[in-house]
């Protein structure tokens, strides 16, 4: 049987937290979609709150303690990554910004990831599209087309309570970027790859000889 | 072993007193202590080399030359040389000059810097630290290897038929440590040439500087320089003491919880345990100290930065003095005990001649043999284009 690691990471800040709510219904949806391709799925959930002090003493410091240090190998040696924030101020909570700022630019080079969102209005959705999916390709992520925002209105909205017809509810939406997700996360290696730290770049020459030999 | 501080030269205000020194009196305090380092029994002094306030240091071959004529035994260094932005003609002339007014009592550490601004200022762009690292030292090598250097790189204006004045004392360069935290480029770079690796582990995890040095020491024998335990490792770390451990945390919190580095981040307790910060009494420092050996193996050179973060002047003497009459005697006894004869003392000018007097093909060159003649490398070397030539003299003149 196939097995791969999911990343989720939620920025929500209360208890419970719809942040939280949301990206737990996107990873059981991921694990089940995989699961229907014979995959087994380990899913590792991080709140950011719990690493708050952490990622602040990282930003200050430059470095991240042994704690901090285990959750960002987890996160950025899985397979696939779930990361949703609610929207404070029209985009990501600063901790959901820190936590990025501080992992190595190039520790997401490549990885499926699926943004959400929450907020109180749906007016905020398009934070998702100007300011998470930005940062995502900026990091080299592959950030999969849907991206899945609920607001508070969502949580009690079934098919039947539809007010537009055109827009799909919630849980629909979570099938449809769970299956984007597992597609990718299906074919991913990165689990099980060898990550060598001291590897030198293509062509690296000691003496800096240029041109080079 | 030897043991040694080495100062940034931040001018930073005391917070316990709010007093910020002037930039002459602490240029005076640096140099006091670099004495004091000689009167209480130490082997190095190092001074950083910065280009911007709140750094006083920005020419340390000058202050060194001073601290040259008003010593006679500690080994004057750096902590560390800008490879990167300073022109590396300019930092061979320097430092053989130093070599010849402190006769032979010195050597360097590069390193590459860490402040953008200073990489424009220079004429260089910071995206391009590791290839002018390797480049500059590549030149420096050559320059005071070789009595007469043609070259040509990506970065600096090409050199025909040049010498650099005065050639190194009794024809044996300056040792050169590599300084770096985080980047395999550089300690791949010491390995390659057999030069020392400097381990600047203040502000890191141990487990990080582990297998930064394991690292160094690999390459170090892939080169065929010796044995992995052979390779020449140095060390910072930083303590601050007092006789008692619980004096010693209540002085140094406020230096600490208002330091540039690490001020109002994690608490000096969880800051200790993570890296090699060391506060409290001189035995504890003696045995946080030895530790060190325990995950990078026997090593050379242990440096400690002692006189940042606003510390007064008189408190920098006291900390020196507990150093010398406490702490390095019993390191020196204890880092002798089970260290293989085999694992080489930490590098001086004698121990350099006496290496090329024995061995002089293999001291001849240090580096591989095709790096080291001239002959070897001019057919690797094409005509890079007047861009880079024009390039390179537009961002050298300073």
């Amino acid at each position: 049987m196939t097995a791969r690691t999911l990343a989720v990471v939620s920025a929500g800040l209360s208890q419970p937290s719809s942040t939280r709510l949301l990206a737990d219904k996107l990873a059981t949806a991921t694990v089940a979609r995989l699961a229907d391709e014979g995959v087994t799925t380990t899913v590792v959930t991080y709140e950011l709150r719990d690493y708050a002090q952490d990622i602040m003493n990282n930003m200050l410091t430059g470095f991240a303690n042994p704690r901090l240090e285990e959750m960002i190998e987890a996160v950025t040696a899985a397979d696939g990554l779930i990361a949703v924030t609610p929207i404070f101020t029209t985009s990501y909570s600063g901790l959901f910004k820190t936590f990025f700022d501080v992992i190595d630019n190039r520790s997401l080079t490549d990885q499926p990831v699926l943004i959400g969102a929450t907020a109180g209005t749906p007016r905020h959705s398009l934070a998702l599209d100007y300011a998470l999916r930005p940062m995502f390709t900026y990091l080299h992520a592959v950030v999969v087309p849907t991206a899945v925002f609920a607001a508070s209105e969502d949580w009690g909205t079934g098919d039947g309570g539809r007010v537009d017809s055109r827009v799909q509810t919630l849980p629909a939406r979570i099938e449809r970027a769970a299956g984007e997700l597992a597609a990718l996360v299906a074919r991913s290696d990165r689990s099980s790859r060898v990550r060598d730290p001291f590897e030198l770049p293509a062509g690296f020459d000691p003496a800096g000889m240029f041109p080079p030999r | 072993m030897q043991f040694g501080i080495f100062t940034v030269g931040d001018l930073t205000t005391d917070p316990t007193t709010g007093q910020t020194p002037t930039e002459h009196a602490r240029i005076k305090a640096m140099l006091t202590i670099a004495q004091k380092v000689e009167e209480v029994g130490l082997d190095v002094f190092a001074t950083g080399e910065h280009h911007n306030p709140p750094f006083v240091p920005s020419s340390p071959t000058t202050m060194l030359g001073y601290i040259a004529a008003k010593t006679e035994r500690i080994i004057l260094s750096t902590a560390t040389t800008l490879i990167t932005t300073s022109d590396p003609v300019k930092i061979a002339e320097d430092f053989a000059m130093l070599q010849h007014v402190a006769d032979g009592r010195v050597d360097l550490t590069l390193g590459r810097g860490n402040t953008g601004p200073v990489y424009p200022w220079f004429g260089q762009d910071i995206r391009q630290g590791i290839p002018l690292a390797l480049e500059n030292y590549a030149l420096l090598r050559r320059l005071w290897r070789e009595d007469f250097v043609d070259w040509e790189g990506q970065f600096r204006t090409p050199l025909q038929g040049f010498q650099s004045t005065p050639r190194p004392l009794d024809g044996v360069p300056p040792f050169v440590w590599h300084g770096s935290i985080r980047s395999p480029e550089i300690a791949e770079q010491a390995a390659y040439y057999g030069d020392g690796f400097f381990s600047n582990h203040i502000f890191w995890p141990a487990s990080h500087t582990a297998k930064m040095v394991k690292y160094y020491r690999n390459r170090f024998e892939h080169y065929g320089h010796g044995t992995a335990a052979q390779a020449m490792v140095g060390l910072g770390g930083q303590v601050f003491m007092r006789k008692n451990s619980q004096d010693a945390k209540r002085d140094f919190r406020p230096y600490f919880d208002n330091a540039p580095v690490y001020g109002n981040g994690p608490s000096m307790e969880e800051f200790t345990s993570q890296t090699p910060l060391t506060v409290g009494s001189p035995q504890e420092v003696i045995d946080r100290t030895l530790g060190f050996r325990d995950y990078v193996g026997d090593y050379q050179r242990q440096l400690w930065l002692m006189d940042h973060a606003g510390l007064p002047l008189k408190t920098v003497l006291e900390q020196l003095d507990l150093l010398g009459e406490e702490v390095v005697p019993v390191l020196r006894k204890e880092f002798a005990k089970n260290r293989p004869a085999d694992v080489p003392d930490g590098p001086t000018h004698e121990s350099l001649v006496l290496a090329a007097a024995q061995a002089p093909v293999a001291a001849a060159s240090v580096g591989r043999d095709d790096l080291d003649t001239s002959a070897a490398i001019a057919p690797h070397r094409r005509a890079t284009g007047a861009a880079f030539g024009l390039a390179g003299a537009g961002t050298n003149g300073a």
